[in-house]
C-alpha cells in the first residue's frame, strides 16, 4: 500500500477521533459521569492507527485495558463505545462490560481485557482458527511493555512460532506498567529482543510516528498473511495521562513527560501533512472540529440512552 | 487503642510484624513507592526500603511461586496480588505447590506465607476486577482463608496469618479500606479459627463475612425496629472455621440466614448450610436461607451492579420470610 494523500489524511482523522474520544473521557470522568476504571490512550494514537490501517474486518485484534484507541482504529463505533462507558443499555456490551471489556466480534475485535497479558494466547487462537480454515485473515495482539513479563507472552510467542501462525504481536512500550518504569521491570531496553528467543522477527519502531508504525506493521502483516508466520513489533510510545484517570502519576519525571509531549504523534503528523502539501492548517482544523463534533454526538447518544433493565443481570451468561 | 481505617490497620500489622521478624518481607505489583493500587502499603517502602518492600513485574505466577520457594527456604513472605481476580494466574503455585508441599513431603516442609489480595464489587470495576472467590481457596486443603470485616480484625488476623506456619490467603475488601474503627496499637494477634459475634440477638442468626457483615449489621438495626433481634456472627476465618460458634448461635436462635457476596452455586454459604444441616438439624425451626449474588459475572453498569449485590433490603426480606 502506498502512502497516498488519502491514506495519510485517513490516519490523521483516526488519530484525531481517538484523541477527541479520550479527551472527552478525561472531562467526563472529572465530572463523575463515568463509573469504574478508565485507562486512556492519549499519546499512543499512532500505534493503533498505523497497525489497524493494514487490517480488514475479517482480521482479528485483541486489545487491553487501554483499549479505546484499538477499537476506534479497527472501526468501532464511538457512540456505542461512549454509551458503554456510561453503562447504558445501548452500549457495545449493554452496560455489562464497561471501558475495560468493549468488544465487537463482527468487526474482529475480540475484546478489551481487564487481565494484563490475557490477549496474547487469545490472538494465537484466532490465528490458529484462521490457518485451520485456510483463511488469509491475520490476528494482531496489542499489549503493553509490562505485559511482556507475563508467562502468557512467552508461551504465546513460542506456540505461534512453532505452529507458524498468522499473528502479529504489537507491544506498546509506553515505558511504564502503572508506577514501575521499564528499567525496573525488565533487564533489556528493546522488548523486540525477546523475539529472537522464539526464532521470529522482532523490530522496534518509533511508536509516535504513525508512518513508521504503518510500514512495520504492513510488512509483518503481509508476512503473516502469506503464511510466513508471526512477528513482534515494539512501538516506543508514551502514555500522557496517569495509569487510569485519577492517578496523578507522580512517579513520572516531569521533564521526561515534557520531552514526550513534544513528541506527540498528532502535531508530528500534522507537520508532515503540511510539509507534503497534503493539507492546509485550516483543513486539519476542520478534521479536528469534525472529530470533536462526532464525539459530542456520541456523548449525546450515551446521555439520552436508557439504563439497562435490572433483569439484564441474569441474561447472557450461557449461549443457547 | 487508636482510630485506624481498615487499610491502615492492614499496613500497621505488616509494619509491626516486619519490625518484629526480619524474615518477613512484602512483594507485589506497585507496592513500593507507589504505595499499592489502593494505598494500603503507603509509607512501608520509605521505612523498610527496596530490600523488604519489593516491586515485582507483572508476573503473578512468579510472585506466588517465588514466595512459596522463599517460604520453603525459611523466610515469611507476604505476597500481594492486586485484585483477587488475578489469582487465576498463580493458582498452580497456590493449590498444587504451596498447599500440598507439606503433605506430599510427609510433613517435612512448611510454607509460612501470606497471599494478600482485595476482593469485592461495588465500584463498577466490572467482571474481572470485582469478584468474591473465597470458595476457590476454601476448597484447597492445606490453605487457610481469612476474610476480616473490621479494622481491628484485619490487624489481628493479618498478624496471625504472618505468624502462621501455613499458606494463608488473606482476602481484604475494597469497600472496607476506608472504614474506621478502634485498633489496638503495637503487637496484636487474634487466633485463626475463632468467630466473633458482631451483634447479639435471640431471634435469628445471620452468618456473614467481609463487607457483608456491615450489611448484615445494618439489616439487623432495621429488623430490631420491627421486633426481630438478629445475631450477626462473623466467622472471620473460613478455614479454619469456628463451627461450634455457629452451632451455638443457631442453638440459641433456631433460625439461620447466611449472607455472602459471592455467587451462590458452590459458595461457602453452602458449606455452612451443610454443617448446620448435618450437626444442627434439630436446632432449626425454619429452613436455612442464603442471600447471595446470582450465578452471573459481576456487571459493570452501576444499576446492574446494585441489583446484583446482596443488599440490606434483601437481607431484611430473607429474615422476615422466616417469621
Ligand atoms: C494479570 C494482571 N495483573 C495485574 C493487573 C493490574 N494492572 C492493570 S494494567 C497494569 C499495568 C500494565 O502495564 P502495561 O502492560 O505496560 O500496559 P499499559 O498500562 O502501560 O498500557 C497492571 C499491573 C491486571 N489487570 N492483570
Ligand atoms: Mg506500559
Amino acid at each position: 500500500m502506498e502512502l497516498t494523500k488519502e491514506k495519510l489524511l485517513g490516519f490523521y482523522e483516526t488519530m484525531m477521533t481517538i484523541r477527541a474520544f479520550e479527551s472527552k473521557a478525561v472531562a467526563l470522568f472529572a465530572e463523575n459521569k463515568l463509573p469504574g476504571f478508565v485507562h486512556l490512550y492519549l499519546g499512543e494514537e499512532a500505534v493503533a492507527t498505523g497497525v489497524c490501517a493494514n487490517l480488514g474486518t475479517k482480521d482479528y485484534i485483541t486489545s487491553t485495558h487501554r483499549g479505546h484507541g484499538h477499537l476506534i482504529a479497527k472501526g468501532g463505533k464511538v457512540d456505542l463505545m461512549m454509551a458503554e462507558l456510561f453503562g447504558k443499555a445501548t452500549g457495545y456490551c449493554k452496560g455489562k462490560g464497561g471501558s475495560m471489556h468493549i468488544a465487537d466480534v463482527d468487526l474482529g475485535i475480540l475484546g478489551a481485557n481487564g487481565i494484563v497479558g490475557a490477549g496474547l494466547p487469545i490472538a494465537v487462537g484466532a490465528a490458529f482458527a484462521s490457518k485451520y480454515r485456510k483463511s488469509d485473515a491475520v490476528a494482531v495482539c496489542f499489549f503493553g511493555d509490562a505485559a511482556s513479563n507475563r508467562g502468557t507472552f512467552h508461551e504465546s510467542l513460542n506456540m505461534a512460532s512453532i505452529w507458524n501462525l498468522p499473528v502479529v504481536f504489537v507491544c506498546e512500550n509506553n515505558m511504564y506498567g502503572i508506577s514501575l518504569c521499564q528499567r525496573d521491570h525488565m533487564n533489556i531496553c528493546d522488548i523486540s529482543d525477546r523475539a529472537s528467543s522464539y526464532g521470529i522477527p522482532g523490530i522496534t519502531v518509533d511508536g509516535n510516528d504513525v508512518i513508521a508504525v504503518f510500514e512495520a506493521a504492513s510488512e509483518a502483516i503481509k508476512r503473516a498473511r502469506r503464511g510466513d508466520g508471526p512477528s513482534l513489533i515494539e512501538c516506543k510510545t508514551w502514555r500522557q495521562r496517569g495509569h487510569f484517570e485519577g492517578d496523578p502519576a507522580i512517579y513520572k519525571d516531569p521533564a521526561e513527560q515534557q520531552s514526550w509531549l513534544e513528541k506527540d504523534p498528532l502535531p508530528r503528523l500534522a507537520k508532515r501533512l503540511i510539509e507534503l502539501k497534503y493539507a492546509t492548517q485550516t483543513e486539519l482544523d476542520q478534521i479536528q472540529a469534525s472529530a470533536a463534533e462526532q464525539i459530542e454526538a456520541a456523548v449525546k447518544y450515551a446521555e439520552s440512552s436508557p439504563l439497562p433493565a435490572l433483569t439484564d443481570v441474569l441474561t447472557d451468561v450461557y449461549a443457547g | 487503642m487508636k482510630q485506624m481505617t481498615y487499610a491502615e490497620a492492614i499496613r500497621d500489622a505488616m509494619r509491626v510484624e516486619m519490625l518484629r521478624d526480619p524474615n518477613v518481607y512484602l512483594q507485589g505489583e506497585d507496592v513500593g513507592k507507589f504505595g499499592g493500587c489502593f494505598g494500603v502499603t503507603a509509607g512501608l517502602f520509605a521505612e523498610f526500603g527496596p530490600g523488604r518492600i519489593i516491586d515485582t513485574p507483572i508476573s503473578e505466577t512468579a510472585i506466588i511461586g517465588s514466595a512459596v520457594g522463599a517460604a520453603a527456604a525459611g523466610l515469611r513472605p507476604i505476597a500481594e496480588i492486586m485484585f483477587v481476580d488475578f489469582t487465576g494466574v498463580c493458582m498452580d503455585e497456590l493449590f498444587n505447590q504451596a498447599a500440598k508441599m507439606r503433605y506430599m513431603f510427609g510433613g517435612k516442609a512448611k510454607i509460612p506465607m501470606v497471599l494478600r489480595t482485595p476482593c469485592g464489587a461495588g465500584m463498577s470495576a466490572a467482571a474481572q476486577h470485582s469478584q468474591s472467590m473465597e470458595a476457590w481457596f476454601t476448597h484447597i486443603p492445606g490453605v487457610k482463608t481469612v476474610m476480616p470485616s473490621t479494622p481491628a480484625d484485619a490487624k489481628g488476623l493479618l498478624s496471625a496469618a504472618i505468624r502462621d506456619d501455613n499458606p494463608v490467603v488473606f482476602i481484604e475488601h475494597k469497600q472496607l479500606f476506608g472504614l474506621s474503627g478502634d485498633v489496638p496499637e503495637g503487637e496484636y494477634v487474634l487466633p485463626l479459627g475463632k468467630a466473633d459475634i458482631k451483634r447479639t440477638g435471640s431471634d435469628i442468626t445471620i452468618v456473614s463475612w467481609s463487607w457483608m457483615v456491615q450489611k448484615a449489621l445494618a439489616a439487623a438495626e432495621i429488623l430490631a425496629k420491627e421486633g426481630i433481634q438478629a445475631e450477626v456472627l462473623d466467622p472471620r476465618t473460613l478455614v479454619p472455621l469456628d463451627k461450634e460458634a455457629i452451632l451455638q448461635s443457631v442453638g440459641k436462635t433456631n433460625k439461620l440466614v447466611i449472607v455472602q457476596e459471592a455467587v451462590q452455586t458452590s459458595g461457602f454459604g453452602g458449606e455452612i448450610s451443610a454443617i448446620v444441616a448435618e450437626h444442627g438439624f434439630d436446632l432449626l425451626d425454619a429452613p436455612i436461607k442464603r442471600v447471595t449474588a446470582p450465578d452471573t459475572p459481576v456487571p459493570f453498569s452501576p444499576v446492574l451492579e446494585q441489583a446484583y449485590l446482596p443488599s440490606v433490603e434483601k437481607i431484611v426480606a430473607a429474615v422476615k420470610s422466616l417469621f
